[in-house]
């Protein structure tokens, strides 16, 4: 199937939670959808007989890097929240087709649903996803960072990150 | 090292002096504790392997810190991991040495500056006898520290170990 015709099937069964589909984009095209409805999404991509997506290649955070300063009009200056993304990349081994999703969710409570039960080679890359962004993964069965050491605060990926200058007593910055 | 040279011929008597004789045996046993970080870990294990073979030096790895004389740092130490290396090191017994090999343990290497996560050099938490540079050192180099870290087991003595220098 093209990229157009999964977005169409895809528009036709969930409407409004699909957002728009990005083309000129050196990979496959990206789906744009709602972070909550992923979920059932993802296991309407694996199961239907028309896309059979068996495989997810591929989950990785992204910081879209877009907090903007906004005057007011008072003269003062405020800053917009800015949003962190996920992106999935899934192929179908069947079929031979390939998409993208993106979900974009708020930088300062960003929520997605977890594809830990539609896919569970996603259980590590979620974690890491957390563990890097600070992305939240719900009904994740085990949300833990995966690199750093559990007690690290901060998110290392995100771009407005401040490294700490000790950790446990040992001085971090060269 | 000539200890032994001659006297055996004559009779099973040796004489020689305690110290060299224990640092005699310290040097050419060292045992390593069996254990790598990174991609240094690589050129390690390529130097513990038959084509360069560490073990003519006595040097064998060992998979327990309790017995274990020297510790090579061979690679990038995260600051995770550093908590677990001082642990390790505080296990071994005493006299105990530790080589640093390659960048990332010596300074943090190519992380010295972004690296939020490495540790910019193994002796910011435990003593280092031997520093070899490289990225990652050829097993030469690596041989090369540790003839450096024999010479220095040559030198020691018991006496003058807590002694102040006048
Ligand atoms: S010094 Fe170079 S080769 Fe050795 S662990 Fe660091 S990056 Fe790898």
């Amino acid at each position: 199937m093209t990229a157009e015709e999964i977005f169409n099937l895809l528009k036709e069964k969930f409407g409004d939670s699909i957002l728009e589909m990005v083309t000129d984009v050196p990979t496959e095209p990206i789906i744009s959808v709602e972070p909550l409805k992923i979920n059932l999404i993802t296991q309407f991509l694996r199961d239907s007989d028309e896309l059979q997506f068996n495989s997810l290649m591929n989950l990785s955070g992204v910081d879209d890097n877009n907090v903007q300063k906004v005057k007011n009009e008072d003269g003062s200056f405020s800053s917009t929240d800015g949003t962190l993304s996920v992106y999935y990349h899934l192929d179908s081994l069947e079929l031979k087709h390939k998409i993208t999703l993106k979900v974009s969710t708020n930088r300062n409570n960003p929520e997605v649903e977890s594809v830990t039960d539609i896919w569970h080679s996603a259980n590590w890359h979620e974690r890491e996803a957390f563990d890097m962004f600070g992305i939240k993964f719900n009904n994740h069965p085990d949300l833990t960072r995966i690199l750093m050491p559990y007690d690290w605060k901060g998110f290392p990926l995100r771009k407005d990150y401040e490294n700490p200058e000790f950790y446990e007593g040992m001085k971090i910055p060269y | 090292m000539g200890l032994l040279d001659k006297e055996f011929n004559d009779s099973n008597i040796v004489i020689a002096k305690m110290e060299d004789v224990m640092n005699w045996a310290r040097l050419s046993s060292l045992w390593q504790l069996s254990f790598g970080l990174a991609c240094c870990a690589i050129e390690m294990m390529a130097a513990s392997a038959s084509n360069y073979d560490f073990d003519r030096f006595g040097v064998m790895p060992r998979p327990t810190p309790r017995q274990a004389d020297v510790i090579i740092i061979s690679g990038t130490v995260t600051l995770k991991m550093a908590t677990r290396i001082k642990r390790l090191y505080e296990q071994m017994p005493d006299p105990k040495y530790i080589i640093s090999m390659g960048s990332c343990a010596n300074t943090g290497g190519p992380y010295w500056e972004h690296g939020y996560h490495v540790l910019k050099g193994i002796d910011r938490i435990i003593p280092v006898d031997v520093y070899v540079p490289g990225c990652p050192p050829r097993p030469e180099a690596l041989f090369e520290g540790l003839l450096k870290l024999q010479e220095k087991i040559r030198t020691e003595t018991i006496r003058t170990k807590n002694k102040k220098t006048a």
